[in-house]
């Protein structure tokens, strides 16, 4: 069993009014020093596989076709047994 | 001449489009279940708006895996008229039918309001009965409308005369101040190369009958209503 944290940010240019707003909160809230915020998505996998390579493939495959939208998001993951 | 209204699970006007294109414009019509995968004997397919499945993940993005969404892309390849309208218009992009992306509107609020837009191309099956540069009150009702696309992207619809809408304020101009949402150029809908996609955040079916404060709405299904008659007079 393998165990995946995909990480899904949206891509530099593309305005991320979330962050930009949670970032105004947190500067109300003192926290001055507060420079940029970017909200994204953390997704977690229980996942079975044979091998690295192969997990790593379809983990791939699952960002493009579904978990991220490559037209506005980029994605990374970590894979750890 | 018949219309289909595809059912996702949380579509919210799904009726809303099947009453005006039944009661109001009197054209043939079907609920179409998203389990479905048969689209033949249709001419016009409309994808509702909603929240399908919850809006998880992203906006449309699990809609855009139900089964019927294999047919409707087979149907526009062929062809075929696809229609969609605020979350439809989201699966259509999620669907790749269109390109580009649609995320949270700038202000992050849900916005529900009469809004202004402009007619920037009479030239397609969608637009054929409107007048250059007109302006159309259809309402919007959206969180995630602000329409996105990169540079090269946003220059190919304009080359290709894409933008088929553009919020306006009430004398048609194109402002910062009437972009509700902070779609980039103000778009409000766009069709494909091909002229038989087209998706936008307005919702022409709350616009059809004066007891709903506007008819403009009416105008598109009655493009592709004119649009269909003239083909088949011309097959005949």
């Amino acid at each position: 069993m393998w165990s995946v944290i995909i990480n899904i940010e949206l891509k530099k240019g593309v305005l991320d009014a979330q962050g930009k707003t949670t970032h105004k909160a947190l500067h109300s809230l003192g926290f001055h020093n507060v420079k940029e915020v970017r909200v994204g998505k953390l997704i977690e996998l229980q996942i079975e596989g044979d091998n690295r390579e192969e997990v790593g493939a379809q983990v791939q495959d699952m960002c493009k076709r579904l978990l991220s939208n490559p037209v506005i998001e980029d994605f990374n993951y970590e894979i750890e047994e | 001449m018949k219309f289909g209204v595809v059912q996702f699970p949380g579509s919210n006007c799904d009726f809303d489009c099947y009453y005006a294109i039944k009661n109001v414009l009197q054209v043939p019509v079907d609920m179409i279940w998203h389990k479905d995968n048969d689209l033949d004997g249709y001419n016009c397919i409309v994808l509702p708006g909603g929240f399908t499945y919850g809006d998880y993940l992203r906006v449309g993005a699990i809609a855009r895996y139900s089964p019927i969404m294999s047919a409707v892309l087979n149907f526009a390849k062929k062809g075929g008229f696809v229609l969609g309208i605020c979350n439809g218009f989201q699966v259509l992009t999620e669907s790749q039918l269109l390109p580009g992306a649609l995320i949270r509107n700038t202000c992050l609020h849900f916005i529900c309001k009469n809004q202004t837009i402009r007619v920037e191309n009479i030239d397609t099956p969608f637009t054929g009965m409107c007048q250059k540069n007109q302006i159309l009150q259809i309402p919007i009702a959206h969180g995630e409308g602000c329409y996105y696309a990169d540079k090269k992207t946003v220059d190919e619809l304009e080359a290709n005369k894409q933008i088929i809408f553009r919020y306006c304020d009430g004398s048609g101009k194109i402002t910062k101040e009437a972009n509700p949402n902070g779609s980039i150029c103000n778009i409000a809908g766009i069709c494909n190369k091909e002229r038989n996609v087209l998706g936008l955040m307005p919702h022409p079916e709350r616009s059809t009958e004066n007891c709903l404060g506007s008819v403009d709405g009416r105008l598109l299904f009655e493009s592709i209503m004119m649009y269909l008659k003239k083909k088949s007079i011309l097959v005949k």
